[in-house]
């Protein structure tokens, strides 16, 4: 009835998942409990969970990834404790228990907070920047979303029910394979993997069609912000790669339940097949997670140098060429596979050749900051720590380019100190820097800015202090992924990571405090003219948070800054531009087909997982019913009249023509 | 702040020439001359839907190219088991061929009834493409049957494994195009052309052109190449 599914699935014997599972299980509920009792459920249904809103499933995107970032970060607690005790002992994590920490952790941080984050900052800004009013396709939107929460949530429920991978994030075979890893951890990532991965595939589908094909009159490719730039390209990659990952999960999914023959070691099988196909997804998964935060720091550091992206068009080539190179550079994930010293060299080459865009990225931003009015705020300092760290990331990541050096270093800690350098200095920094710049606009109210900068000085200090002692024991030929150790000279650097975990932690606290701080001191904080920072494009043009039509009349666009031009012509005329004639908006009705569809999505993971089949076969029914309803549903938009729309308007435009009397007065 | 919000240029000079004290790395008038398409603002609905459904196609296609590489990397490992030569049957991927193709005909001839608003067409064709899309999907199926008969079946060798998850991988798309059309005919009889009807047989008459794109590559790549001496 029930297949692999029994009482002993659940960890009764090990107290630590059973507590952590149980915490996070009590906190659940009680969350639902208040939102119930409270009496919030009816709002949260009709104006969330059912929303097709871009700004509103954007925003749902983000607090996922924090959310999941507080869980992917006790992992890392978990490993760097583990390992300052661990030193000729046994610790206090058993090896079986270890391996799936560091599994859950890259799992979760790279497809569950990195990648929520920056998906849920596109969603949110895309179309404002464009100047539209909501993305190509609304609704497969909320259903990518919610199909991403079925995997984070499948990942998570194996903390209880089960255990997780061993493996490390990625399930190398033939250690994945039945024989070397028969319990259901391999499966509980295949299938959330491949349920998310569709979710994200949706996504990028979305966006090159919005970029493509839904920008506002005027809006020529050359005149779109850096930010939809790097995001198309983000887009492009994901649309190229995800399909990758999905059959490369089949494959090792028929090998697991079907006996198929692809990675095995018997009748043919191929196991360097997985590695190759597996990075041919993963090596543009690192562009894909940090060309949009490259975007975002384009954004921020125009805005807050006070003046326009230097070398806008070197910036479009440069982002386009990592676009290209992306799928160039794969092989070098795998230098020791033996594939021989020529092709190690193409890719070695490759590799580096990387790095020239990236080069000429770093420059522009430094010259946009040359001879403008820098404002250091926090979103600031975040793109600047950004620029130091990520330097020396990628410098780390020629030096592994190198197939040579690479031999030496392979699945050492310096390998993992690269990688969280660009990840954490590049995508993490990135995404910080995005959340402080748009929270306004989401939400009407600016972050307050010293627990923002407090939490940005824990998190560069905790960084080098966490990750630069795994440089030097790298070097010293200590492998990631380490339970225990008997090498006295490992000990100091792994107690200074230790505390560089702790103080990371500080800055994790200082931006929950900084939440809470602002939240309760939101009306000091409160952002009355939709443009906080004297910003460039499209975005502040509308109030905060923006209507749901986004705005009133489409913009029409006549130059590379459009609300610069914008302002600079307001200033200039003393009077704002003419009330336009307003026109009554339709928009996309809410639907709960998202949420509906990865219930039935979760059901089914669930199932397979567990060798549930008929459950499976339900939840498939289910889902395929949903979509039927949601076909035949025959009212798919709601009109907006002319003078709903007026009405909101005016409130924009008089808030805008308060400021520009102000400044008037003040001069 | 809110004199921030519409802080001036430097005094004096005319504002564009301000923004930037160098301009330098940009080209010169990137403010007023329309350098890229996108200047008549978004495009209508079925152009958007269409074009999406382009983008989704591609990575589908993605989807196989990875089967095909997987193929192609394992179709000499048969670990001392059957080889492609000693299992296809020209004969048979002939009549498989000829059905799939033809119903890319009947498909095409469903959209033409569909433009002219002509139910009575448009449910005879889509009804002949299902017919021919199940006939190809039973061809298929006997086929298999036939392969784990002679022992041949995906465990044997990882040829085999290629084998069956490329070529099932096609029939599975078959299968929920089959599906799709099923629930687009009766749509069409419940709904009438309506807009979004349209819009979506259209997405399935793009899907179901796409396999046969790709069939023609399976049967090039597995079965002629794999017939060859």
């Amino acid at each position: 009835m029930f297949g692999k599914l029994t009482l002993d699935a659940i960890p009764l014997g090990q107290p630590i998942p059973l507590a952590a599972g149980g915490l996070v299980g009590l906190c659940l509920l009680g969350v639902l409990g208040w939102i119930v009792l409270k009496g919030h459920l009816p709002y949260l249904w009709r104006e969330w969970i059912t929303s097709v809103d871009h700004k509103r499933v954007g925003v749902m995107y983000t607090i996922l990834a924090l959310v999941m970032l507080l869980r992917g970060f006790t992992d890392a607690m978990m490993m760097r404790s583990q390992q300052a005790l661990a030193y000729d002992a046994p610790g206090y994590l058993p090896p079986e228990h270890y391996n799936q920490v560091f599994s859950a952790h890259g799992t979760i941080m790279i497809f569950f907070v990195a990648m929520p984050f920056l998906i849920g900052l596109m969603n949110f800004v895309l179309p404002l920047q464009l100047g539209v009013r909501d993305v190509a396709f609304p609704t497969l939107n909320s259903v990518s979303f919610w199909l991403t929460c079925s995997g984070a949530l499948l990942v998570n429920l194996s903390l209880v029910v089960g255990e997780f991978q061993r493996t490390g994030w990625l399930p190398y075979p033939p250690l994945s394979g039945i024989t070397y890893s028969p319990g259901v951890g391999v499966d509980y990532w295949l299938w959330a993997l491949s349920i998310s991965g569709i979710g994200t595939l949706m996504t990028g589908i979305n966006f090159v069609t919005t970029i493509l094909k839904m920008r506002a009159p005027g809006m020529t490719y050359l005149r779109m912000p850096m930010f939809c730039w790097t995001s198309l390209a983000a887009s492009l990659l994901i649309v190229a790669a995800f399909p990758i990952l999905t059959a490369v999960s089949g494959m090792l999914i028929l090998d697991r339940y079907l006996g198929f023959q692809f990675f095995t070691d018997t009748n043919g099988g191929n196991s360097m097949l997985f590695m190759s196909l597996i990075w041919a997804w993963g090596h543009p998964e690192v562009y894909i997670l940090i060309l949009p935060a490259f975007g975002v720091f384009s954004e921020v550091v125009s805005t807050f140098s006070g003046k326009p992206l230097f070398g806008y068009r070197s910036m479009v080539m440069a982002t386009m060429a990592i676009c290209l190179l992306a799928f160039m550079v794969w092989l070098h994930h795998f230098f020791t596979m033996g594939a021989g010293a020529d092709v190690n060299g193409v890719f070695g080459v490759m590799s580096m050749i990387i790095a020239v865009p990236t080069g000429v990225k770093v420059f522009n931003w430094l010259f946009t900051m040359y001879g403008g009015t820098v404002r250091m705020s926090a979103a600031m300092l975040w793109s600047v720590g950004f620029m130091l760290t990520f330097v020396v990331g990628g410098m780390t990541g020629v030096l592994l380019a190198i197939p040579p050096v690479d031999f030496v270093l392979h699945n050492s800690t310096f390998l993992v100190a690269h990688f969280h350098n660009v990840i954490i200095g590049g995508v993490l920094f990135g995404a910080f820097a995005g959340y402080t710049y748009w929270f306004p606009k989401a939400f009407g109210f600016r972050l307050h800015e010293g627990w923002g900068k407090a939490s940005f000085w824990f998190w560069q200090i905790g960084f080098w202090l966490a990750f630069g002692p795994l440089y030097v024991t790298g070097l010293d030929g200590m492998t990631r992924r380490l339970q225990h150790y008997t090498v006295a000279e490992w000990r100091p650097w792994l107690l200074v990571a230790l505390l560089g975990a702790l103080t990371i932690l500080a800055g994790i606290a200082c931006q929950i405090v900084q939440l809470v701080v602002s939240i309760r001191g939101r009306e000091a904080l409160r952002d009355t003219t939709g443009d906080p920072w004297d910003g460039r494009s499209l975005e502040w043009s509308t109030a905060s948070p923006p209507p749901a039509f986004n705005f009133a009349v489409l913009p029409d666009i006549h130059g590379e800054e459009p609300y610069w031009t914008v302002k600079a012509r307001i200033h200039d005329r003393h009077r704002l531009p003419d009330t336009p004639r307003y026109a009554a908006i339709e928009m996309p009705r809410n639907s709960p087909t998202g949420f509906v569809c990865a219930f039935f999505a979760t059901l089914i993971g669930f199932a397979l997982i567990w060798h549930i089949w008929w459950m499976a076969i339900a939840g498939l029914v289910g889902a395929y019913a949903t979509f039927v309803v949601f076909a035949w549903r025959d009212r798919t938009e709601d009109e907006i009249p002319a003078a709903r729309v007026a009405e909101i308007d005016a409130e924009n435009r008089r808030v805008r023509g308060e400021a520009l009397d102000a400044m008037e007065t003040a001069a | 702040m809110s004199a921030a919000a519409f802080a001036a240029p430097a005094e004096g000079a005319p504002p564009e020439r301000t923004q930037d004290p160098y301009r330098l790395g940009r080209g010169a008038g990137g403010d007023d001359e329309s350098t890229g398409h996108g200047a008549g603002g978004p495009s209508p609905k079925h152009i958007v839907v269409g074009y999406g459904f382009w983008i989704f196609i591609l990575a589908d296609f993605v989807t196989f190219a990875t089967l095909f590489a997987a193929y192609a990397v394992l179709k000499d490992a048969t670990a001392g088991g059957p080889t492609g030569a000693q299992l296809f049957e020209r004969g048979h991927v002939a009549l498989e061929t000829a059905c799939l193709l033809m119903s890319s005909v009947t498909c095409g001839l469903a959209v033409v009834a569909m433009r002219v608003r002509n139910r009575f067409w448009f449910q005879a064709a889509m009804l002949a493409t299902a017919a021919l899309g199940a006939g190809f999907l039973a061809l298929e199926v006997q086929e298999f049957a036939g392969l784990v008969a002679k022992g041949a079946v995906p465990s044997r060798s990882a040829f085999l494994s290629a084998l069956y998850t490329l070529v099932g991988c096609h029939g599975l798309h078959v299968s929920v195009g089959l599906l799709w059309l099923l629930t687009m005919m009766a749509q069409v009889a419940a709904k009438g052309f309506r807009d979004d009807v349209v819009r979506r047989t259209t997405c399935w008459s793009l899907f179901w052109h796409a396999l046969d794109i790709v069939w023609v590559g399976v049967f090039t790549v597995v079965y002629l190449m794999g017939l060859r001496p």
